[in-house]
């Protein structure tokens, strides 16, 4: 890895990947090409492949059958056994997974976001004013010393998060940031992840939740039970009512006008809901 | 709904255990006497104490140790009643169970007849009685100084020092996360089951539900560790235990470790058979 930054250049080509869990397909031929600096939406139902595609992204599991290219070099547990590209790897992709209990393993809330510094071989010093100011970052000083198993959903992911952009990482993944979360913690999440990303980074998005979409991101992948259904602009995407019904991303909405009841796809969006 | 009170009884045991687990985080950055010294100091000097503890075959030099434990703790800042509470009481419930035997069948010098036809207390019964529960006592109190006034993450780290094996060393990081996410299953499993129980289930139904309860969390606890797992590695994790305050060994802590070794060696000496 040359860590030279090239804008517009993929970041992530995946070529016709395929993954199973015990024999259960999971991702079914899937294709797509992320590029540097781009916030990307990952958005299908239940059970689509979006969290299998978001661990296979930061190489923690590996596809069955197809490639998968960060920066040109094709990840595969060859080059993982060399300590170098891993520790690499792991400083500019991070990943916040969707439930962050799994991700909170240790005694207070420094030591969690320290975790990853420490294993970057940083300096004392350098580990603590980074973890300090991303806490600060973040508006979690407060919690510094408490145990993260204490916190509430809403803290808790907001730890998750701190506890991967304290490295600074290109490319954050992200599995269901907001679900869990009360809607205020929801908006304040969504704050961070603009700031985010109006850094020049790279942000890919697993969600559900269309009404975020637009917020979060420029680029959107309609996923549908492995693959790749579609593409396009976040505007393109939401406008497409019979995609979205197709991929079970908005449901039939039966309601009443007046003595009148008629059923239509119905999406949450922040736009005016018309008929 | 006996069964299901039990269960309910264990969860909420285990529930406050996890709870009490924290606050022993709280106390391992309190200032005291273990607490001042390297964490190897601690772990090296309080295993030879136990390691002296199982040598010993006087009840005396045993209990002096275990004076020797109560005093630690103490300047260690940590409660008697606690240890009274979480340790002494339990362990007397579970060894006695074990010694009572010993108590009653070992032969020798008669000191107690029993009203039951030819069950004895002897004097070597007593002694072997005696020596058991102090042994397990005063090991087990050892063993939980050094959980309590020790950051488990510091524990880890010294145990690496020691060359254990890091696979070994992992597996204790592992379970020590993954022990509460477990508990806090079982005990959302338990509610639920409990929201959707109508009436008294009988003790067959009972036992099926019970099974296949147990081999649900099971087949979470495999998907939950390796989570974590992933989680740990996603973030550079590559099985060395790495924290922020690099251990240094002081005057202060030679002194420790001298004094746990003088201790160790002398308590073995006087304790010999």
């Amino acid at each position: 890895m040359d860590g030279k930054i090239l804008t517009a250049s993929p970041i992530f080509e995946v070529q016709n990947v395929s993954f199973e869990y015990e024999r259960i397909p999971a991702l079914r031929g899937l294709s797509l090409t992320i590029d540097r600096g781009q916030s990307v939406a990952l958005v299908g139902a239940n059970g689509s492949g979006k969290s299998t595609l978001l661990r296979l992204l930061d190489a923690l599991s590996f596809p069955s059958s197809g490639t998968i290219s960060f920066c040109g070099d094709q990840l595969s547990p060859e080059l993982f056994r060399n300590d170098g590209y891993a520790l690499s790897f792991r400083r500019r992709v991070a990943l916040v997974f969707q439930n962050p209990d799994v991700q909170l393993f240790n005694p207070t809330v420094f030591d969690e976001v320290a975790f990853g510094p420490l294993q970057m071989d940083w300096s004392s010093a350098e580990v603590v004013a980074k973890v300090d100011k991303t806490l600060q970052l973040m508006g979690i000083g407060h919690l510094r010393d408490r145990a993260p198993y204490r916190l509430s959903g809403g803290e808790k992911k907001r730890v998750a998060l701190a506890s991967v952009i304290v490295l600074d990482p290109e490319v954050l993944l992200l599995d269901e940031p907001t679900s869990m979360l009360d809607p205020r913690s929801q908006s304040q999440l969504i704050d961070l992840i603009q700031q985010w990303k109006g850094s020049a980074k790279t942000v890919i998005t697993a969600t559900h939740q269309l009404e975020i979409v637009e917020d979060i991101a420029d680029r959107v992948f309609v996923l549908e039970q492995g693959s790749v259904a579609a593409s396009g602009s976040a505007h393109d995407i939401l406008s497409d009512g019979d995609l979205l019904l197709r991929a079970n991303l908005v449901h039939a909405h039966r309601h009443k006008h007046g003595e009148t009841t008629h059923s239509h796809p119905h999406l949450h969006s922040h736009e005016k809901h018309e008929h | 709904m006996r069964s299901n009170r039990a269960l309910g009884a264990t969860l909420v045991g285990l529930a406050r255990a996890l709870g009490r687990a924290l606050v022993s985080e709280d106390l391992a950055r309190q200032c005291g006497l273990l607490q001042s010294l390297d964490p190897r100091v601690r772990v090296a000097g309080l295993l030879t104490l136990v390691l002296a503890v199982t040598l010993s075959h006087r009840v005396s030099v045993v209990l002096a140790l275990f004076g020797t434990a109560v005093l630690i703790a103490w300047l260690s800042k940590v409660r008697l009643a606690t240890l009274f509470i979480r340790v002494w009481l339990v362990v007397l419930a579970f060894t006695g169970v074990i010694a009572l035997p010993a108590l009653l069948l070992t032969p020798g010098d008669t000191i107690y007849t029993t009203a039951i036809g030819s069950l004895r207390i002897t004097a070597q019964g007593a002694t072997t009685a005696v020596l058991l529960i102090a042994r397990v006592e005063t090991a087990v109190t050892f063993t939980t100084l050094l959980v309590l006034c020790t950051p488990w993450m510091h524990v880890l780290k010294a145990l690496g020092a020691f060359h254990l094996p890091q696979e070994v060393v992992m597996m204790l990081a592992m379970t020590h996360r993954y022990i509460f996410l477990l508990a806090e299953t079982a005990s959302q499993m338990f509610e639920s089951r409990q929201s959707r129980t109508v009436g008294v289930l009988d003790s067959a139904t009972q036992r099926r539900v019970t099974t296949r309860t147990a081999g649900v969390l099971l087949s979470k606890s495999v998907e939950l560790s390796n989570d974590v797992f992933l989680a740990m590695q996603s973030r550079g994790f590559r099985g060395d235990v790495k924290i922020l305050s690099e251990f240094r060994m002081r005057t202060w802590d030679y002194v420790g470790l001298m004094a746990f070794l003088a201790v160790g060696a002398f308590a073995v000496w006087m304790g010999r058979s």
